[in-house]
């Protein structure tokens, strides 16, 4: 469905220093330096698949989404979505895809949101009976209720977020593009959206590509994650393999019916948080049998629950072991 | 072509419930042009001592009202709407529907005429009651003025539309325009009829664009356009048409590629 390979972007972006000379020097020279934002990415994302698009802030993930779209041109390499050329642009691309951004809308801003449904009815010629199920559906599972025939600049964030990803989903789009949908939103409409995603992506088949950095939002959603950093491919997989190869180490979380000393814990493992009534415990996984045995026997354990690291910890892991490779080969 | 015919009537009536959304801005636009308003005060002024070029003060009235509707009928905003939607990244938005984006500001400009006419209308009455006797008495010209002032209308849209498109190479697109702007007072007759110019200028204004958007309307509404005047009017503004239109398609095709959608 979405076929990367070897996509690379450079910005040339201008530069100028801070200050009247160097603003008055820059209207006769301007200087530029190329700025590389994606460099030789290559993944395929099947029918169906949900997956996440990690990296840090500046990696290129946004710049990558925009490439898939349609938005931004390439400066090499080649992407398929959906069977379109995307820098075409065709409209077969554009009645096929979504791009919802946390950050952009398309709601009319003075109009209720029912406006912009009909827009976009007209525009991706959504027959009428099938405009109708699908404002229905959504609605229902979005419960928008009469939210659609307030004016947009009316509604708060969670409610203009929530009619956004209506807006983008009436046409029925094959693969959606998420970058950031739940930025600023609360917990619980964070998990509305979540569970609205899941749900899209189970009952039309849809193929999701989504960046978020709530990994809450991540590991719920996406049993894939490609991670990127400064524009190159750093792992593509499963989330249980990224964690199982950068952090092999197990999490021995303990509740405690009292407090323990920090010392008598780490006899048994490296002490990652220590609470009166909690702590929680690194070990390698060859001595997870002796540690839970030891611990089970000589600290005063309620609960004892055996689980892989969290996912953050484990990008946190990768990121810096790339930019120390990266310092490594300058 | 038929996907358009079935899309543009949505456009339009979204575009307009968007311009009654924005009615307030719109009516202080409205108030806040009044430049023929003022000229016509002093020119009036002027006249009460003896006729300038033939213009009497009733012959200014009827000139600057007539100008004052046909200003506020052939306007558009889309380069302000532009320049603005490149630089906040909001053209992003409009790139990812199927529908081209230029369209899309027509409908949202064209859909605002109405409103816009409405609200033109008082000064159209006083012009009538006022001064029916300096106004065209030709039907056949009447006919014209409205395809006329479409016409106008539609070099202005695209003028804009390519002004705009300059947005994304360049970050003072928007001042661009102020240029444009200048020029069209001068020459389209927005700030003095075109037959206070000497000769010379008034060749210069006939070889140059500015007249098809304004002072043709005017001189019809006058009835000083013969109806081969009228006839080579409306010539020149389907050329100027056909050429801008090419124009904007070359550029923004280019404009698109070179695009850096920033912003989020």
């Amino acid at each position: 469905m979405v076929h990367v390979r070897e996509l690379s972007k450079v910005y040339r972006v201008h530069q100028r220093p801070p200050g009247l000379v160097p603003a008055f020097k820059s209207i006769f020279h301007r200087a530029y330096r190329n700025v590389p934002a994606v460099q030789s990415l290559s993944f395929d994302i099947g029918p169906g698949e949900r997956v996440g698009f990690l990296g840090p802030n500046g990696a290129g993930k946004t710049t990558t989404l925009k490439m898939l779209a349609g938005l931004l041109h390439p400066t090499s390499g080649s992407a398929l979505v959906n069977g379109f050329v995307p820098r075409e642009r065709s409209v077969g691309l554009l009645k096929s895809i979504t791009l919802v951004m946390g950050q952009k809308q398309q709601l009319l801003w003075d109009l209720p949101p029912a406006e912009t449904f009909a827009l976009n009815r007209a525009i991706y010629e959504v027959p009428p009976a099938q405009f109708q199920d699908t404002v229905r559906e959504l609605s229902e599972l979005l419960e928008l209720g009469e939210l659609v025939n307030q004016p947009t600049r009316q509604l708060s964030l969670g409610e203009r977020m929530k009619c956004e990803l209506a807006a983008a989903l009436l046409h029925r789009p094959k693969v959606l593009f998420l970058d950031e949908p739940t930025i600023g939103l609360d917990v619980a409409m964070q998990l509305t959206v979540r569970e609205f995603v899941r749900r899209y992506n189970e009952r039309y088949g849809a193929t999701v590509l989504l960046t978020s950095h709530y990994m809450e939002d991540v590991r719920a959603l996406c049993p894939r994650v490609v991670v990127i950093d400064k524009g190159r491919l750093l792992f593509d997989g499963a989330i249980e393999e990224l964690v199982k190869s950068v952090k092999p180490n197990k999490r021995i979380v303990l509740k405690l019916s009292r407090p323990v000393d920090g010392a008598d814990a780490a006899r048994f493992g490296e002490v990652m948080e220590h609470e009166p009534s909690r702590i929680e415990l690194d070990v390698r996984p060859d001595q997870l049998q002796a540690a839970v045995a030891g611990a089970l026997a000589s600290l005063p354990i309620a609960d004892l629950v055996v689980e892989d690291p969290p996912l953050e910890d484990a990008l946190r892991e990768l990121f810096r072991r790339s930019r120390t490779d990266g310092a490594d080969s300058r | 072509m038929r996907r358009l015919l079935a899309i543009y009537p949505t456009l339009l009536r979204v575009g307009f419930a968007s311009a009654l959304a924005y009615r307030a801005e719109l009516l202080v636009w409205m108030l806040t042009t009044n430049l023929p308003l003022i000229n016509l005060a002093l020119w009036s002024a002027v006249a009460r001592e003896a006729p300038v070029h033939g213009y009497g003060t009733p012959e200014f009235v009827a000139y600057y009202l007539s100008t004052q509707v046909v200003r506020l009928v052939t306007s558009a905003w889309v380069v302000w709407e532009m320049t603005t939607d490149v630089r906040q990244g909001v053209m992003a938005m409009r790139l990812l529907r199927p529908v081209h984006p230029l369209l899309d500001y027509s409908a949202e400009n064209l859909a605002a005429v109405p409103l816009r006419a409405m609200l033109a209308l008082p000064i159209a009455v006083i012009l009538v009651v006022l001064e029916s006797a300096h106004l065209s008495h030709d039907p056949f010209t009447w006919a014209c003025v409205p395809l006329l002032i479409a016409g106008g209308w539609a070099m202005t849209f695209l003028v804009m539309s390519i002004v705009g498109t300059l947005a994304f190479f360049v970050e003072s697109a928007g001042s661009v325009f102020e240029l444009w702007l200048g020029l069209y007072a001068v020459f389209s007759g927005y700030m003095v009829p075109l037959a206070f110019f000497p000769h010379w200028l008034r060749v210069v204004a006939d070889v140059l664009p500015f007249r098809l958007l304004l002072g043709v309307q005017v001189q019809a509404m006058l009835g000083q356009l013969s109806h081969a005047d009228i006839a080579r009017a409306f010539a020149l503004q389907a050329l100027w048409i056909a050429g801008l239109f090419v124009a904007v398609r070359l550029l923004w095709n280019a404009g698109v590629r070179r695009y850096a959608a920033y912003g989020g």
